[in-house]
């Protein structure tokens, strides 16, 4: 039988807001245990939540960029379970009434576009880390993190295999980096992945029974785990069972999942709404005003840009993988004022390969937009060959220097005057009588060792297209 | 001293006929003497008290002193008090010293008062005798075989016998009121946002309300002025201004009308309805006019009421595992079995109980036959008295359906025990604020009478309240045995 996986993600997006959700404590990364945890992180008697308006605004930025309508008004609800890292005994999240409601997100994959409904995305609080390495059989428990707000990003069930999957998550991945909602850092846990996995019968409506996989911190194993989980759901649907609803666990080492717990075994959270909360009325206004910040969306500009600068879809893709990459591509074809397409291979190719052999974010570049746009204006003018111009990028890396000025300094230009050249020539058929002979008795082969000494008498500086032009022109009409 | 209304007390201040430093020793001796009869402290706090009165004492002697500067008082055991340990009348917070006050503590203190100590309540204010806190038992300086009602029981009985002048309360379904009427004083519960609840321990977020608990309308007055007002740092405050309390306590009654819920009336004691008899009498001379209303939904309000705040009560008190502060138990085997002895030796019987109550009220399956139905019984209520306002100025009625019980007369029957509380209940589903007056007598027990306002109307039923005390001294009679 032929089986079709059914998935749904849901994505735990921590929000760059400078406080917590519920508390004025910070919530930078990487403070030592509890030292960014105040009274209302720690769950103190008497102590009272107070929303943070930096999170609604990205929450409500979230939801325009992905056309969902926003809740006018939306209720904060507890979660009550017990974990040493809850220190309330409860996590403050939306149930019902989430800030975000339908809205969907464009996926690309081998060249096909689809689109990925969002059911919904709501506010909440995160927990604490429970640490139990050195603790020689006790937990540790660290509360910075207690309080840190969140998105949770709910997708429908319209992802229909692990490639999809992870498609549909590196694309929301890009979309709240690039509307700076999130760092989207995956190894601090700004970014976190539950998948819900099912498998149905090729053609069937109904859906199967699905499994949770919590938890996966990374693209890649994402698809395993997801891969994994269809694999053993048709196995065992193939051997006659049935596919238990539970929540399993993703093991990287081991590449399986394993059960956590099972649906008897599920927590009754015993949602209501938070007493200590008013109900969150968000005004036109308020929306109207975040509207207004949005950036271009990289869906929009990567359409754009086949459109206005005819770039092939796959280099539109990678110049709008993130919003500084995209903009610097701009900003070079806005300066340099020559032919898109020269532009993006420079980016794409010799800029990225610089950056990430230095490991290197773009925004932190050697090379400047402008720079590099005036290296490139030399090539589109003729004043250096794109051959001469890596050399000249090169040096541009490490010197600091304009292209004009290393041209300059070092002699680079591109001899384009074609008596230089002819004399050149010239004086190499000369030095070779023998290949020339060889050339005009029919090896034809032998035009590129021409051009080849050409360019080592110039040292690559020579125009190449006049070269090619001449040195036919001479092998040729001698005799 | 300790017969003294707060502002004869700031009077006698501002004359110089005494300090604060004298007048803080007065009490703290009267505590000494007094306090073993009745238990009303927790924790009493001489050192504090003394600091406070010196910084008072200061402050008059610059002339800079507010209408409560060098006045002590006490605070529940409920308001976090920085550095001095809030019991919350528990096990579970015995060794709790908070790291900030609650906005009520920091309000009090900065209107100069000074901090007597702290009073003995119902654990987690769960409660209508103070029977369930766990340092024992406050009795009723009227009669010391009898309960001073609860769960502001410290707080009525320290008042009413003269240990301070006044005091602190919260109000959850009748806790300032109920045990006012039982130890003959007066006090207010505000509208519900209208005093901050920060640092405030929680019981049901929804319903708790401070106020204060004192000798008179206008004392509460004084009290009230100082407590109350928009804190952000609770989201559930009204950001409203403050009326100038004092200015319309004397305002005259000619033409007000007050509403007579008959559903408060219908099986009235007849020895509480003479009473209300009397009062009302008295109101009638004063020109206020009568009218019959009905609230038909409030004999639906202490079952909605014991769905809603076990609810809130069960998530709210989830927060004492052992794992932070607080009571632990000894020598945990693992987590489970730290959750489950921290709490099963942390808390009382009432407070498992509720805890249960709420726990299964609130599991999926009965969410939408208790919580979501008691909800909506609450916005019922809420209408009923919403009509009743249209029409009238207040409401007046029984705190309580008898006076004080003895000690351990219902702490078998918890449905007993809850029923102490049928007319104050429905206040707090409403939100509204209410007010026991001390009305009178039964069997030498004092009983009180209730007035009901409407929404941020606290200056409408002090005034309705000051204007009974002028013409009465119910309130300024003191127990016999601590005169």
């Amino acid at each position: 039988m032929e089986w079709e996986p059914v998935i749904g993600l849901e994505i735990h997006v921590q929000l760059l807001t400078r406080s917590k959700i519920f508390s004025g404590a910070s919530t930078a990364y990487g403070a030592p245990p509890n030292t960014q945890a105040c009274a209302i992180d720690l769950g103190m008697p008497g102590t009272l939540p107070v929303l943070n308006e930096a999170a609604v605004r990205l929450a409500v930025k979230f939801g325009l960029a992905v056309e969902a309508e926003i809740a006018r008004r939306s209720v904060f609800a507890r979660k009550n379970y017990f974990y040493p890292d809850l220190p309330k005994g409860y996590q403050i999240s939306q149930y019902e009434l989430p800030v975000v409601g339908k809205g969907h997100l464009t996926i690309h994959l081998d060249g096909r576009e689809k689109r990925i409904g969002i059911t919904r995305a709501h506010l909440e609080e995160d927990a604490g880390k429970s640490l139990h390495e050195d603790f020689h059989g006790l937990t540790g428990i660290d509360l910075n993190r207690a309080g840190t707000p969140l998105l949770e990003i709910v997708s429908e069930p319209d992802l229909r295999s692990p490639e999809e999957a992870v498609a549909y998550m590196k694309k929301l991945h890009q979309l709240v980096v690039w509307l700076g909602i999130s760092d989207g850092n995956m190894q601090e846990g700004s970014f976190r992945c539950d998948a819900n996995v099912s498998v149905r019968p090729k053609g069937e409506t109904k859906f199967g029974t699905r499994t949770e996989i919590k938890n996966v911190n990374s693209f890649r194993f994402v698809e395993r785990a997801i891969q994994f989980e269809i694999e053993r759901q048709i196995q065992v649907l193939e051997s006659g069972g049935t596919v238990v609803q539970e929540t399993r666990l993703y093991d990287a080492e081991r590449d399986e999942t394993r059960p956590m717990r099972t649906k008897e075994e599920a927590f009754d959270y015993r949602y209501f709404p938070d007493p200590d909360l008013l109900p969150l009325v968000i005004g036109e206004d308020f929306i109207e005003q975040v509207r207004r910040e949005l950036p271009e969306l990289p869906e929009a500009r990567y359409h754009r840009f086949i459109e206005q600068y005819g770039l092939k879809p796959y280099d539109a893709e990678v110049l709008t993988a993130t919003r500084p990459l995209s903009d610097y591509f701009e900003a070079v074809v806005r300066e340099a004022a020559c032919d898109p397409k020269l532009c993006a291979n420079w980016v794409m190719v010799e800029l990225s390969g610089a950056l990430n052999r230095a490991g290197l974010e773009i925004d932190r570049s050697p090379v400047s937009a402008e720079r590099l746009a005036g290296l490139l204006r030399r090539i589109a003018d003729g004043t250096i060959s794109g051959k001469i111009a890596k050399q000249v990028f090169e040096l541009m890396w490490d010197s600091g220097k304009d292209a004009d000025t290393l041209i300059e300094e070092k002699g680079l230009k591109q001899i384009t005057d074609a008596g230089a050249i002819e004399k050149i020539i010239d004086e190499i058929l000369e030095a070779n009588p023998k290949q020339v002979a060889q050339y005009r008795a029919g090896k034809e082969k032998l035009f590129g060792f021409f051009v080849g000494q050409v360019m080592k008498a110039t040292q690559g500086k020579a125009n190449p297209q006049q070269v090619n032009a001449l040195l036919k022109e001479k092998l040729q009409g001698g005799g | 001293m300790h017969n003294k209304t707060l502002a004869e007390l700031a009077q006698g201040l501002k004359r110089r006929e005494f300090s604060s430093r004298e007048l803080t020793q007065h009490f703290l001796e009267r505590i000494r003497r007094h306090d073993r009869r009745l238990n009303a402290f927790i924790t009493v706090t001489p050192e504090r008290a003394l600091a406070d009165a010196e910084a008072a004492d200061a402050a008059l002697a610059r002339g800079e002193a507010g209408p409560l500067t060098g006045i002590p008082l006490a605070q529940k055991d409920i308001f976090c008090t920085d550095g001095i340990r809030t019991t919350c009348g528990s096990r579970m917070l015995d060794n709790f010293p908070p790291p900030y006050d609650a906005t009520v503590v920091a309000r009090l203190a900065e209107a100069g008062t000074v901090l007597l100590g702290k009073l003995n309540m119902d654990e987690f204010a769960m409660g209508s005798s103070n029977e369930t806190s766990y340092y024992g038992p406050v009795r009723n300086p009227w009669n010391t075989d009898c309960v001073p009602g609860g769960s502001s029981g410290g707080s009525a009985a320290a008042v009413a016998a003269g240990l301070t002048p006044a005091a602190t309360g919260t109000d959850t379904g009748g806790s300032i009121r109920q045990p006012a009427a039982f130890c003959g004083i007066t006090g207010l519960k505000p509208t519900y946002g209208r005093v901050s609840r920060w640092g405030m321990v929680a019981f049901a977020s929804s319903l708790d309300q401070g106020g204060p608990m004192a000798r008179s309308a206008e004392d509460c007055a004084l009290l009230l002025q100082a407590m109350a007002g928009f804190d952000p740092k609770d989201s559930t405050s009204v950001d409203r201004p403050v009326p100038d309390y004092g200015a319309v306590l004397n305002r005259e009654l000619k033409g007000v009308r007050i509403g007579l819920p008959k559903e408060y009336f219908a099986d009235l004691d007849p020895a509480m309805a003479q009473v209300l008899e009397a009062a009302m009498a008295e109101y009638r001379r004063l020109g206020v006019e009568f009218k019959e209303v009905s609230l038909p939904n409030i004999g639906l309000s202490v079952p909605a009421y014991y769905v809603i705040a076990p609810s809130e009560c069960s998530s709210n008190l989830a927060r004492y595992d052992g794992v932070r502060y607080g009571y632990r138990c000894r020598d945990p085997r693992d987590l489970e079995d730290l959750y489950l002895r921290t709490r099963a030796e942390g808390f009382g019987a009432e407070v498992k109980r509720r805890i249960l109550i709420g726990t299964y009220a609130l599991s999926a399956g009965y969410y939408d036959a208790y919580y979501l139905k008691a909800q909506k019984i609450r916005r019922l209520i809420a209408d009923d008295f919403r009509r009743a306002f249209q029409e009238v100025d207040a409401l007046l009625g029984p705190t309580t359906p008898t006076p004080a019980f003895r000690l351990g007369e219902k702490t078998g029957d918890p449905i007993a025990m809850y029923l102490s509380d049928i007319y104050t209940i429905a206040v707090n589903l409403a939100g509204l604020p209410g007010m026991s007056v001390p009305a009178g007598f039964i069997d030498g027990r004092p009983v009180g009478m209730q007035l009901i306002g409407d929404y941020f109307a606290e200056d409408r039923l002090l005034n309705i309240a000051h204007r009974y005390q002028r013409e009465t001294d119910w309130h300024r009679r003191l127990p016999p045995d601590f005169a």
